[in-house]
């Protein structure tokens, strides 16, 4: 029997590193969606916690650290980042496996706040977006999950398909945002 | 000339410059206009309509005259004001509108003829004979009038768009702003202090007057380091460019056209930035005064003059005289003074006695001309009390009042209101939600009473944040009241300028008038005045003033014409930044793209998606050929195509089978766990909206496919209908398109090579014509549905995408190895004309499941979205155009898609109409043209003769109408 | 233009999509009748002054909205979920 062998969404494309920026692919692991149905937000949120230490995050949140992540991603839903998920989950939520529709990407170093507010029409101020926070929003037309992690340390999901175009947006930010603090 | 001992630009930085073709050399930083009256240029630009020599007006973004070309080839920038371009080393400028030269301009002759080139004059000459348009008017008037031309290259340049947030968004750097943005930051507010220029200060970097004991550029430069140690976002070169709703702004900065050698620097960056409270503190405009000889090189604003002495240390001339009705004329008198200048006269048109000063000062007295040639004034004409006098001088300056920049306040729709006190408009209050004007733009013009009004600015903004407003000592400053009588234009023989920049004079607005076209906003279209790409920032209000007198009302009866965004000239460019190339729109890329391009595979677009549309092999020239080959591939042993792009929705939940059965026509609450079934969704109108197999996994658990195209608006209107129609239904939605990689395997063969790559082989009692389930693909979990698009024996194979492109290799070198291989989009097409399964072509929008065929799908038993608005009388019926197969009965002849149908001998008329042709193609399993379209009443016509008709490529076909489905119409190769 | 979207806060407009007037929440019985359907489908006020329209922060959370604002001031009062503002009033 042949094996199939697999290939990253970026594969090729990354990393790139422009003065003190760089961008890299990240393996998040299985990414999970989860929406819990009518009325058993609660018992996802019990269940999530039993099973993998995190709770169900309110909008707009990340839970969790390290290999195992939960960051809100849309109404009523969130994404498991990390671990596989456990089936009990299942009785509380519409459960989708979602680990390869995203490219997964880390946007690091000084300045990445102003690259991605060449792209992202959201406010990410620290003082308004912090680590531990996520968003859905689009970078340039492409839909996205933005999850800060650290001051200067952006996690971006963008479709798998698209990662060519996010990968040449976040390049034109980055090689002018280093331009501009004249590196 | 430069002035010894003058001026705050950083003198230890020389830098050449080209102005037409000659090399100069300027102050780094400085502005291409002070460099320019550095090296005694005075005649800059030819205006507009008449070529008039012109020099340079003003100090600032407002300037209509001195407007110049930077830069060659395609990165040539027209029409950029020398008032703000700053010079580099290797800069080089060129003049504009001007043939063959500057100094000698054959299109000047136009001011000869300026009595026949007045107000209307375009509208009532060039009325007819209409031919006459596009040969003659056009070319001749844009050749004669006009101003900097683009390159007519595609743009090399880097433009950039950015986002931007704040607590409090401070407009202008003078005064007031800096006051307003270190009392706001201070309190602890986030906030974007934007000025156009490129260093903070405004008017105090022109002015001589102290703050709190300082120099103006002092205190302004040690302001600004307190606002970059408080962290306040100090954007210099920024133009706040409009007020938009829920307080948006939009700002122009200039990033990189200061510099020599600029990289990856964007030339320009549009910001749009949110801020929950605004001050404008823009600043006012000098206004000219119209006489007669006024645009003449030489003659300029005071205050402009002042910054140019005071600021850049440069003068136009040694020999100025100056004409006003303030004090402004004394303040600038003894600005010369101190810089060694000598005052010709002083022409204070106010009345009383004269104030004690070592100059000749006539008051009551006004400037009824200029003398001089093409280089500039070399005199002026003076009526006093007593009678004309004439005084030699080399510059006139002129102050009529300065008028508040209240634009921003009036991009919502805002009126300002006139103040008589000061001859002005000023900003109508809370004409812009969240924003406040203060300071000179709202009509204070003292720096004292600017410095009160940005403190009380902040603090009204503070209050609003829910901040602390702490306490705070205004800074002392000068404090003399402004008074003034107003003057717009001077009476007498001779043009007088108020519109510079279009070449609108006083004569042209009485003569709108004259001819009932008295509204202020009639007036400007007659005139243009007001319509240049400074839109009249120095002359609209005098010439709403010189029309209130000529119709013999009041300046605020007349009211002012509309201020629209932007405040001044942002490049297309930039605003429509990143979208050049690429950047147009996202390039959505299957798993087996790469693979499918080294294949030579020429991609289509479909959507955002792009897919092959065919595979070309050795020995074969023409699409056709590829395209033939693929089809009898397929037909004949097997192909591969990537099916990705489909849409595919997850419908997840208790209720997952009660919404199916709403959204779509036929019911899906039948279907068994394991098996696909064909859906047709409606829209509410009762028209077709998309179709596409629906596969039930689980009890609960279904994944939907939907159309390429419409996968967008499917999984819309999916989430409208549970969200807003029913909110009660339990279950959950999610797009996994981009999860699977999908590959149709379609033909006699299909199974052979599908079982070569399962774990566990299948057959047809495990997996019948539309079967579906989870299967062990070369080791992934994968999905397998039996469903066919081609009408061949077919499967589509999805593994997640990680895995897409290695399944793609190994399903395309099995199917080669079967006499097969991969098909693109030309062939599926082919595939499925022939198989009479339709596309968007077919559900375009206007067409319902009745036209299709389809009308018995809608389930009688149940309500389902569209199906009330189906049943209308005039969406079903033999008046319909009803889907056909179409063949042309002359096997070498090919239909045309989009070409009209008509009954056999009749008139070709959009009467007689009875339908189209919606897909074409050539049949190589049939060997001849086939066609898919509609034709009223067709399904009671197969076997009629009609004729297709394309008038837009001259064609006719005789053709067959016959039953859509053209290929196995029992499903024998299906199910075999 | 910025919207208050109930669950990810205030968004630019770029978010949203318009998606017509939220009379498209009352939808009619399959019986009501030609005119009601009509109606529903089809006729629309132009209001000068408030205005309630549906609103989909696609590029957002995906919530569709009710968004009560005001067509001549373009002040934007409130933006509900579509799904609880159905049958609030």
């Amino acid at each position: 029997m042949v094996e199939l062998m697999t290939k990253s969404p970026c594969a090729g494309l990354l990393p790139i590193t422009r003065g003190a920026l760089s961008l890299s692919e990240e393996d998040a692991g299985t990414v999970t969606s989860l929406a819990s149905y009518d009325g058993q937000a609660g018992a996802l949120s019990e269940a999530l916690q039993a099973a993998h230490g995190v709770s169900f995050p309110a909008p707009g949140r990340v839970r969790g650290q390290g290999g195992t992540l939960c960051s809100w991603s849309g109404l009523d839903q969130a994404f498991l980042i990390g671990p596989e998920p456990d089936p009990d989950l299942s009785r509380y939520a519409a459960v989708t496996d979602q680990s390869d529709a995203w490219a997964v990407v880390r946007l690091t170093g000084a300045g990445c706040e102003d690259v991605l507010a060449r792209l992202v029409p959201v406010d990410l101020r620290l003082r308004v977006f912090s680590p531990g926070q996520s968003a859905r929003s689009l970078l340039g037309h492409l839909p996205v999950l933005l999850l800060r992690q650290e001051v200067e340390s952006f996690l971006i999901l963008a479709f798998r398909s698209m990662a060519g175009t996010l990968v040449e947006d976040l390049d034109t930010a980055m090689s002018s945002v280093t331009a501009r603090s004249g590196g | 000339m430069r002035i010894e001992g003058k001026g705050q630009a950083e003198r230890s930085r020389k830098v050449r410059f080209q102005f037409d073709g000659r090399w100069m050399e300027g102050v780094e930083g400085e502005t291409l206009a002070a460099a320019l009256m550095a090296n005694d240029v005075r005649l800059v630009a030819r205006s507009f309509k008449y070529h008039r020599p012109r020099g340079i007006l003003t100090a600032g973004s407002e300037e209509p005259n001195a407007l110049v070309t930077v830069g060659s080839g395609a990165a040539r920038d027209p029409n950029v004001r020398a008032t703000v371009q700053e010079i580099y080393d290797g800069l080089v400028v060129e003049s504009q509108n001007r043939w063959p030269s500057l100094n000698w301009d054959v299109m000047s002759l136009n001011s000869l003829a300026a009595p026949f080139l007045g107000a209307g004059f375009y509208y009532k000459t060039f009325m007819w004979p209409r031919a006459f348009w596009e040969k003659l008017y056009e070319p001749v008037i844009r050749r004669a009038a006009g101003l900097g031309a683009l390159s007519g290259q595609s743009c090399t340049e880097r433009y950039e768009k950015a986002y931007a947030f704040c607590d409090l968004l401070v407009i202008g750097a003078g005064p007031t702003g800096l006051m307003a943005a270190l009392v706001a930051a201070r309190a602890g507010a986030d906030v974007i202090l934007c000025d156009e220029d490129s260093t903070p200060g405004g008017r105090l970097l022109a002015e001589r007057g102290e703050v709190d004991g300082l120099p103006g550029p002092e205190w302004a430069a040690s302001v600004v380091a307190k606002l970059r140690d408080l962290g306040v976002r100090v954007m210099t070169r920024t133009t706040v460019t409009g007020a938009y709703d829920q307080g948006t702004f939009g700002a122009l900065e200039r990033v990189a056209q200061h510099r020599a050698a600029s990289g990856d620097l964007p030339r320009e960056c549009f910001w749009r930035i949110a801020a929950r409270r605004a001050v404008l503190a823009a600043g006012a405009l000098e206004r000219p005064v119209a006489f007669a000889g006024n645009d003449r090189p030489g003659v300029m604003m005071a205050g402009a003059l002042r910054a140019y002495v005071n600021r850049w240390g440069v003068a136009p001339g040694k020999d100025i005289a100056i004409f006003g009705n303030s004090d402004d004329v004394y303040r600038t008198a003894e600005d010369l003074i101190a810089a060694g200048l000598k005052v010709a006269a002083v022409v204070d048109s106010r009345s009383g006695p004269p104030p004690e000063h070592p100059y000749p000062v006539y008051r009551g007295a006004v400037v009824t001309g200029t003398q001089g040639g093409r280089n500039g004034v070399s005199g002026i004409r003076i009526k006093t009390a007593g009678g004309e006098v004439r005084v030699k001088a080399d510059t006139l300056a002129m102050s009529g009042g300065w008028n508040p920049s209240v634009h921003l306040s009036c991009h919502m729709n805002g009126r300002p209101v006139w103040r008589d006190d000061i001859a002005a408009f000023v900003p109508r209050e809370g004409a812009v939600p969240g924003m406040t004007a203060v300071g000179a733009c709202n009509g204070v013009f003292t720096t004292r009473g600017c410095l009160e009004a940005g403190v009380s600015a902040a603090q009204v903004a503070l209050r609003d944040l829910g901040l602390d407003v702490g306490a705070t000592t205004v800074p002392s400053a000068e404090d003399v009241p402004y008074q003034i009588e107003p003057l717009w234009n001077v009476p007498g023989k001779g043009r007088a300028w108020l519109d510079f920049q279009n070449d609108v004079t006083v004569k042209d607005v009485v003569q709108a008038a004259a001819e009932n076209f008295r509204s202020v906003e009639h007036m400007k279209r007659y005139t243009t005045q007001g319509m240049a790409t400074d839109q009249g920032k120095n002359s609209n209000v005098a010439a709403l003033a010189v029309l209130a007198d000529t119709t013999g009302r009041g300046i605020p009866e007349t009211g002012t014409t509309t201020f629209r965004p932007p405040y001044s000239p942002v490049a297309i460019a930039a605003m429509g930044a990143g979208a050049q190339g690429h950047g147009f729109a996202p390039q959505r890329l299957t798993t087996s793209h790469v693979a499918s391009v080294a294949r030579g595979a020429p991609m289509i677009e479909a959507g955002l998606w792009y897919r092959s549309s065919y595979f070309p092999r050795e020995g074969e020239r023409t699409w056709r050929q590829f395209c033939d080959r693929e089809v009898g591939m397929v037909r004949g042993a097997v192909g591969i195509c990537d099916v990705s792009t489909l849409g595919k929705i997850d419908i997840q939940g208790p209720d997952a089978a009660a919404f199916l059965d709403l959204v779509y026509a036929n019911t899906f609450s039948t279907l068994k766990e394991g098996r696909v079934r064909y859906g047709l969704m409606l829209r509410e109108d009762g028209h077709v909206m998309d179709d596409g197999t629906t596969a039930r996994l689980g009890p609960q658990h279904y994944v939907m496919t939907t159309t390429t195209a419409a996968a967008g608006a499917v999984m819309q209107h999916l989430e409208f209908v549970h969200q807003c129609l029913v909110p009660q239904m339990n279950l959950r939605m999610i797009s996994v398109t981009e999860q699977w990689a999908q590959f149709a395997v379609a033909g006699p063969r299909a199974r052979e090579l599908v079982n070569g790559v399962l774990a566990a082989p299948i057959d047809d009692a495990t997996w019948p014509f539309m079967a579906c389930g989870e299967v062990d693909v070369a080791g992934v979990r994968g999905r397998l549905f039996r469903i066919s698009f081609s009408g061949e024996h077919a499967y589509e194979i999805a593994v997640p995408a990680r895995f897409g492109a290695a399944l793609f290799d190994l399903l395309v070198t099995r199917a080669e190895a079967f006499g097969g291989g991969a098909y693109g989009m030309e062939a599926l097409n082919v595939l499925r004309i022939e198989k009479g399964h339709i596309t968007h072509a077919e559900i375009h929008g206007r067409t319902t499941a009745f036209d299709i065929g389809m009308g018995r799908m809608i389930a009688p038993g149940k309500d389902c979205i569209g199906k009330a608005m189906a049943a209308r009388p005039g969406l079903v019926g033999p008046r319909r155009q009803q889907m056909v197969g179409l063949q042309p009965l002359d096997a070498d002849k090919s239909l045309t898609a989009g070409a009209q149908l008509f009954a056999q001998g009749a008139v070709v008329a959009r009467e007689t109409n009875e339908g189209y042709v919606t897909s074409v193609c050539h049949s190589p399993f049939l060997g001849h043209g086939l066609g898919l379209g509609f034709l009223r009443d067709g399904r009671a016509r197969h076997g009629e003769v009609v004729r297709m008709v394309d008038q837009l490529r001259g064609l006719e076909v005789a053709c067959r109408v016959t039953d859509p489905v053209r290929v196995d119409p029992d499903g024998g190769r299906l199910r075999g | 233009m910025r919207l208050p979207c109930p669950v990810c806060g205030e968004r630019d407009l770029r978010e949203f999509t318009y998606q017509g007037d939220a009379v498209r929440l009352e939808r009619p019985l399959p019986t009501a009748g030609g005119d009601a359907w009509d109606s529903y489908l089809h006729l629309r006020d132009n209001p000068a002054g408030l205005t309630r329209d549906l609103w989909q922060h696609g590029a957002g959370c995906g919530a569709w909205l009710v968004v009560t604002r005001d067509t001549v001031s373009h002040a934007v009062h409130s933006a509900v979920l579509a799904r609880e503002a159905r049958h609030a009033d």
